[in-house]
């Protein structure tokens, strides 16, 4: 039989809305990535500092001398958040990295940007796939930390003297994700290359963290903290929480860094995410 | 551990008969039957007149002119794009799927303007990109599907359509494997099956032949026809190859350093008043071509030192003998000739 003799109907279904295509695209990846054995393990491996505290906090109600050393804190929580930055970091290379720049390798963003959809939906979608497993590893084991610790003492004692620990937590755990995503899908869209990219996010966190080791042993203060990009969000997160701050640069500075940060990412992300590369 | 073909459904996809399925399931509005769904003519939605219309449009890249006040009409039907590479026919369709704003004038698809409804055109519009293009980490059903879901279709819907449309472009038994594995025809007919997987009103094909055999060309050619002119798809086919607009296409717009050359019916340009000549001459050829260029003849070499000659009305092949006698040149063949694609390419792009 002649191929065009086979089926090409009409199609009389329902369409649905065209806004939804970023939970198209955001579902999908997710999707894909779970299918992944080492994202498993990695999401497995975020876990754990989460089952130790939790251990040490059942210690703590059992144990009365323990309570000094492994009890609750809001600096606990905000360590804890800290913590996990080696998670939001390999999850940052392992999920982020190939985002765009796969599509970009595959020559996709023509495909998805000539389906009703827009760049804004494109990139909403991408950043859903990342922030969904950095929350994962952030904020989802801090929120379960918190109900553990009210399980475990068999009060709200704790949650209610430290009440700021529900929003501190998420309003941080969102600030960090949000930066992280921006950040490395900036980067993906700069090459067609996974590693490159893992590389360069890799160079970005570390080298400015070097910058502000030597800058700092120059001038013997941390005012220079700024320069580095965990330096900035550690003095964000430490006002965020409430705590004293590690560093004597203002908060406002560090904020002000972070939010330059957001802002080149998503400028070159409106500049490398189009259907068409023009080369003037 | 057991052993799974490549013809086998992944996990979390639904096994489907080897055979087309005869019946879109939806619980939406009740579904044409396939004689209805296939039957030809202008789709409901559809300007009558113009499936596109593009009214001084210039694109601009950085200081050259890839499109320049460019005003055309590309009716409801097949319309071939024809012109050398470089002509401004991919900056043409790519203009009007959104992805370069055009530096001034006005372009409407479907009767809806491209700068307000972009998304709109694009939910009505599939698009076979020149290059080859796909969404990594994806088999071909998954990847079809995908393009569904995206264009707004539902999951369940765009999974029996992929499938549908894979069997259509004859990717049916290889609908399983990793695009990535694909041969360059393959990759061609998963481009086409990706744009055609949400039923849309109007295909954009770029090159939708390069790189196929010859076998897999024409199925693709078919193909392309068969949407055309039995499915009421409309289509503007842009190409360099003059046979495949031929075949394919009713309408024909000739496109030269990023101006309109000529454009209309194919069957009306390609008969002019006048006749064509085949014409072999011993002697210095180009010297001929200018002596009959100077005396109103439209004049071109084609392969194997043969000359093919627009005589146009009120002169005849004498004209031709005459000029030769005059020069010395001795005719070796003179034959009339039907006029071909080739001969309107050829004549458009050196009249400009």
């Amino acid at each position: 039989m002649p191929i065009h003799d086979q089926s090409y109907r009409r199609y009389g279904g329902a369409r649905q809305p065209a806004q939804r295509a970023w939970l198209v695209i955001a579902k999908s990846g997710i999707n894909q990535f779970l299918r992944k054995r080492p994202m498993i393990g990695i999401l497995f491996g975020s876990q754990i500092a989460l089952m130790v505290r939790l251990v040490s906090f059942y210690l703590a109600e059992s144990i009365t001398q323990a309570q000094s050393l492994l009890g609750p804190s809001a600096k606990v929580f905000r360590d804890f958040l800290e913590q996990q930055n080696f998670f939001v970091f390999l999850l940052a290379v392992y999920v982020g990295s190939g985002l765009i720049a796969q599509d970009r390798k595959a020559n996709a963003l023509q495909i998805y940007l000539s389906k009703p959809l827009t760049r804004l939906d494109y990139i909403a979608g991408k950043m859903t796939i990342l922030a969904t497993f950095l929350l994962f590893a952030t904020w989802l084991p801090a929120m379960l930390l918190l109900i553990g610790q009210i399980l475990l003492s068999g009060s709200f004692e704790f949650a209610r003297t430290n009440i700021i620990l529900f929003p501190a937590i998420t309003v941080f755990s969102f600030v960090e994700v949000f930066i992280v995503c921006c950040a490395v899908l900036a980067l993906s869209s700069l090459t067609t290359s996974t590693r490159y990219v893992a590389v360069m996010f890799a160079g970005v966190m570390f080298f400015s963290d070097a910058i502000f080791g030597t800058l700092r042993m120059v001038t013997g203060s941390t005012a220079v903290s700024w320069v580095s990009f965990t330096g900035s969000l550690a003095q964000v997160g430490d006002a965020i929480f409430r705590q004293p701050l590690r560093y004597t640069t203002p908060v406002a500075v560090s904020f002000i860094v972070l939010a330059a940060l957001v802002a080149v990412s998503l400028s070159v992300l409106e500049r490398r995410v189009r259907g068409v590369e023009v080369v003037a | 551990m057991t052993e799974v073909s490549e013809n086998e459904p992944g996990p979390g996809e639904p096994r489907i008969s080897q055979q087309p399925p005869m019946s879109v399931a939806t619980d939406s509005p009740p579904v044409p039957t396939a004689t209805e769904a296939s039957a030809p003519g202008p789709r409901p939605g559809v300007p009558a007149g113009a499936a596109v219309t593009l009214d001084n449009v210039t694109v601009e890249y950085g200081k050259n002119r890839a499109l320049a006040d460019v005003s055309a009409v590309f009716p409801v039907g097949a319309v071939g794009l024809l012109g050398p590479n470089g002509a401004g026919k991919s900056t043409m369709i790519k203009a009007l799927l959104g992805f370069i704003a055009p530096a001034k004038g006005r372009m409407q698809v479907l009767g809806l303007d491209v700068t307000t409804k972009p998304q709109e055109i694009r939910s009505r519009v599939g698009y076979m990109p020149e290059s080859d293009g796909h969404i990594p980490g994806m088999n071909a059903v998954s990847f079809v599907a995908y393009c569904g879901e995206l264009s707004g279709l539902p999951a369940v819907d765009s999974m029996q359509r992929a499938h549908e449309v894979l069997y259509y472009v004859g990717l049916g038994e290889a609908r399983y494997r990793e695009i990535g594995t694909y041969s360059t025809g393959m990759k061609q007919r998963i481009k086409l099956a990706q744009a055609l997987v949400h039923d849309p009103d109007l295909l954009f094909l770029d090159e939708p032949t390069n790189g196929m055999d010859p076998k897999g060309r024409d199925e693709m050619l078919e193909l392309i026809r068969d949407l055309a002119h039995n499915k009421g798809v409309s289509l503007i086919l842009s190409s360099h190859l003059l046979p495949d607009v031929e075949y394919t296409c009713d309408h024909l717009i000739v496109l030269d350093k990023g101006r309109i050359a000529t454009s209309g019916r194919i069957g009306e340009l390609k008969g002019p008043a006048g006749s064509i000549f085949e014409l072999r001459i011993k002697g210095d050829p180009d010297a001929f071509v200018a002596v009959l260029q100077a005396n109103g003849l439209e004049c071109h070499a084609t392969d194997e030192d043969v000359m093919r000659v627009f005589v146009p009305g009120g002169k005849s092949a004498r004209d031709v003998f005459a000029l030769a006698a005059q020069h010395g040149v001795q005719v070796r063949h003179l034959r009339p000739s039907v006029p071909t694609l080739e001969d309107v390419f050829a004549k458009a792009v050196g009249q400009e």
